[in-house]
């Protein structure tokens, strides 16, 4: 009797609609990744002629800035939706709300998270980081840029209905980063010297798996208190 | 009360900041009736509202739809219900459409054009243009546009006729009338007064005792 969309349908949609309204805001969005370029480019600038000093350090300078360009972006996956009343009808929808959350984390990381990926072997040339690094980097980042997604929705969703939310957002996250920081680092590090990474990279996915399966429904549970 | 009804609250009460809004509300709606919450400012209506959709949880008391607790039916509820608010709930950088679009995929679609839901509330023209242009009282009236492009049997609505012009408000309230004839149900605040069949309509007064 129900002509209510499928699920994957409605996941779809959401992810579409968020997609739309990110190309719309595109300066808004651009912020982040600009913020990560720019951090990196002035190490070596502030750091001198010091080649061996910065390929040692790049892994950790790319992570670090990595992980406070997602920090600056979270805010957006949850603010203009609480602010205009939309969030009020995402709660109401027919559909569960973890699937729906989901969709507008996938969305925050394919504007935020993506564009990372891409420009980050650029960075990594640059600040001279060895060539056989470079593809652990990558997998890092493409693992762990989700997690900090999908890390960072429960923290807006519980601070989003907070008039001055923004510091006590960076105070919640944070702790919760620092562990993708250090295994992500370190997994660049060991390949930069030429190790095993495997154990890091089976830290990060377990990581992911377990915040994509936990991380909606705590988010979901945690806008409904924002919102009530 | 009768065993006809469809919605129904039992025992309800209401705190904020340590002040009770209101207790042992009881009522019941049957299909086709409408409910109309009145009262002085900060007397609880949107409290109630948002209490009757499950955004705000009661501190007392519970909501039953065919009978059974709401918060049990969750996704069963939802697709019977559609709330306005006090915000619009239309993203400014869409379309009148993509906006329209949202709502219909986030409940139970119904059968009716999306572009004759948009001449039905006056906005035809505006299909394609982006609602962050348009006046408050266009806003209004696509938010309440949502009621047309979902199934739903149950309107809440606050305020609905805040910022509409007198001939939008008589076109909306003959679709609520509409709406009430097709067995559906109504639950709203106004300060505006409306000419609606008065036989289905229960008035509830809320804050008469402080």
């Amino acid at each position: 009797m129900s002509r209510r969309l499928s699920l994957t349908q409605a996941f779809v949609f959401l992810l579409r609609r968020d997609l739309l309204l990110a190309l719309r805001n595109r300066a808004e969005y651009a912020m982040p990744l600009l913020f990560f370029v720019l951090v990196i480019t002035l190490f070596p600038l502030a750091l001198g002629a010091l080649p061996e000093l910065l390929a040692r350090i790049a892994p950790g300078i790319i992570w670090v800035a990595a992980l406070l360009a997602a920090m600056l972006s979270l805010d957006s996956i949850f603010r203009s939706d609480f602010d205009d009343g939309s969030l009020e009808q995402i709660l109401l929808s027919a559909h569960p709300v973890a699937v729906l959350v989901l969709a507008k984390v996938s969305a925050h990381w394919l504007v935020t998270g993506l564009p990372l990926l891409l420009v980050a072997p650029l960075l990594a040339e640059m600040l001279g980081m060895p060539a056989a690094a470079q593809p652990t980097l990558l997998l890092t980042i493409l693992i762990g840029t989700p997690i900090l997604s999908l890390i960072g929705a429960i923290g807006v969703a519980l601070t989003v209905g907070l008039r001055k939310g923004g510091i006590i957002l960076s105070l919640l996250v944070l702790p919760l980063y620092v562990p993708v920081l250090i295994f992500a680092a370190s997994a660049t590090e060991n390949a930069a010297m030429g190790f095993e990474v495997s154990a890091q990279i089976y830290m990060l996915l377990a990581f992911l798996f377990l915040s994509i399966s936990l991380s909606p429904w705590a988010t979901a549970a945690a806008l409904r208190m924002s919102v009530s | 009360m009768s065993s006809s009804a469809l919605l129904e609250t039992r025992d309800l009460s209401c705190n904020r900041n340590d002040r009770l809004l209101f207790e042992h509300l009881d009522f019941g709606l049957e299909p086709g009736q409408m409910l109309v919450v009145e009262g002085p400012n900060g007397c609880g209506k949107t409290s109630l509202l948002r209490i009757l959709t499950g955004l705000r949880l009661a501190d007392g008391g519970e909501i039953l739809w065919r009978g059974e607790p709401i918060d049990r039916l969750a996704g069963d509820y939802y697709e019977q219900v559609t709330y306005v608010g006090h915000h619009d709930g239309v993203k400014h950088e869409l379309s009148c459409l993509e906006n329209l679009r949202l709502a219909r995929a986030m409940g139970m679609p119904s059968t009716a054009g999306l572009d004759d839901i948009l001449e039905q509330v006056n906005l035809y023209a505006y299909g394609e243009t982006e609602v962050g242009s348009l006046s408050a009282g266009q806003k209004r009236r696509l938010a309440l546009a949502r009621l047309l492009a979902t199934d739903a049997m149950l309107w809440i609505l606050d305020e609905p006729f805040t910022s509409l012009d007198k001939a939008s408000m008589s076109m909306f309230a003959s679709l609520f009338e509409k709406h009430l004839q097709r067995q559906g149900l109504i639950v709203m605040t106004s300060h505006h007064d409306i000419s609606l069949p008065t036989l289905s309509v229960q008035h509830l007064q809320l804050g008469r005792q402080s």
